[in-house]
């Protein structure tokens, strides 16, 4: 594996999570429990899809193979996909959704905190722009973890619930491999094993507040962000999320 | 409705703006949500730069039943528009 075969790798694991889980967030657009959620919502699954525009863009141009982002995003089929696996599970409720949300934005957050100081200045720009995009996207989502968690009973359930679900799928944000080793070697990405202590103290620190009990066990579900394996939902999200150019190629507006 | 949250009034100073500008309402359950909220529903076109909330049970208003005599004195007395006097143009808008 060249550099830039595996800077092209990174560029799709981050564009690839963004953009799978901007889609997922915005399948509550007209169903979120109240307007505002429902508004606050869109403006975050637009963001992520913003960001994916810059990650994706940025890996066609590495690529150097003539595909920009949108022939990336809409015509790579799913074992093409480097998206962690916690971005493509079903939303399940507005408490699911909120806890998967967190536990996203506190990775990006901590992630895209060393990627500003990335030796390549491409992706240190990308990293400027959506860290302040993403220190929102922290802030609301680790509110409503806590006032869900610490809130009725029956939130306070779901939110135990939803955790339990979700967090054999955080294990998969800190698995390092290959890439993520020639990745730190030059400068250019954290190992993400060494973010593990900060994110956790980050998460258990909300949890806490929300009355919520941190899981111990460290069992991780991964393939996401290699490709091996994804889950079965993928393949239902491309479906709806690339049809159109592929009944249509090459359509636009 | 025990169950709603309650309702708030947004006000807005635009970036140009010289003074908050009301721009509508919304709901949420506390002060700080409400301006999250607010940032979510009334700034995404970059609209704004700073936000002010307050719940409106907490503004007094004027009855409408008492248009009549709040207002209608008023009306007769044109000589308090300042529009009987030159102003300079080097003055600019006022």
């Amino acid at each position: 594996m060249t550099r830039d075969e595996a800077l092209f790798e990174f560029c799709l694991r981050m564009g690839d999570s963004t953009l799978v889980l901007g889609h997922r967030v915005s399948e509550w657009c007209g169903h979120a429990p109240v307007l505002e959620e429902d508004i606050a919502l869109a403006n975050t699954a637009l963001d992520l899809i913003g960001q994916t525009q810059l990650w994706l863009g940025l890996a066609g141009e590495v690529e150097g193979k003539g595909r920009d982002a949108d022939q990336l995003a809409f015509l790579r089929d799913a074992w093409d996909f480097r998206n962690l696996l916690l971005t493509e599970v079903p939303n399940g409720d507005f408490g699911r959704t909120l806890m998967r949300q967190f536990l996203f934005d506190a990775w990006h957050s901590v992630y895209l905190a060393r990627l500003l100081k990335s030796s390549d200045k491409r992706i240190a720009d990308i990293a400027e722009k959506a860290s302040k995009e993403v220190a929102y996207h922290l802030e609301r989502s680790a509110d409503t973890v806590v006032a869900l968690g610490d809130g009725t009973e029956e939130s306070h359930q779901r939110m135990e619930a939803a955790l339990a679900y979700l967090w054999p799928y955080v294990g998969e944000m800190f698995a390092g491999d290959a890439v993520d080793a020639a990745m730190a070697e030059a400068g250019i990405a954290p190992d993400p094993a060494g973010l593990r202590e900060e994110y956790d103290a980050l998460v258990g620190r909300v949890l806490a507040e929300a009355t919520l009990e941190m899981p111990e066990s460290r069992f991780a579900h991964k393939g996401g962000r290699n490709g091996a394996m994804h889950t079965e939902h993928l393949g239902h999200i491309l479906t709806q999320m690339q049809w159109l150019q592929r009944a249509y190629p090459g359509a636009s507006w | 409705m025990k169950n709603e949250w309650p309702l708030w009034e947004v006000f807005i100073r635009g970036q140009h703006g010289m003074s908050h500008r009301h721009v509508g309402s919304l709901h949420a359950p506390d002060a700080e949500m409400a301006i999250k909220n607010a940032r979510d529903v009334y700034t995404r076109r970059n609209e704004g730069v700073s936000i002010w909330v307050v719940e409106a049970r907490h503004i007094a208003a004027s009855s409408p039943s008492d248009k009549g005599p709040l207002y209608e004195p008023s009306e007769s007395k044109v000589y308090r528009h300042p529009t009987f006097f030159d102003i300079p143009d080097e003055v600019g808008a006022m």
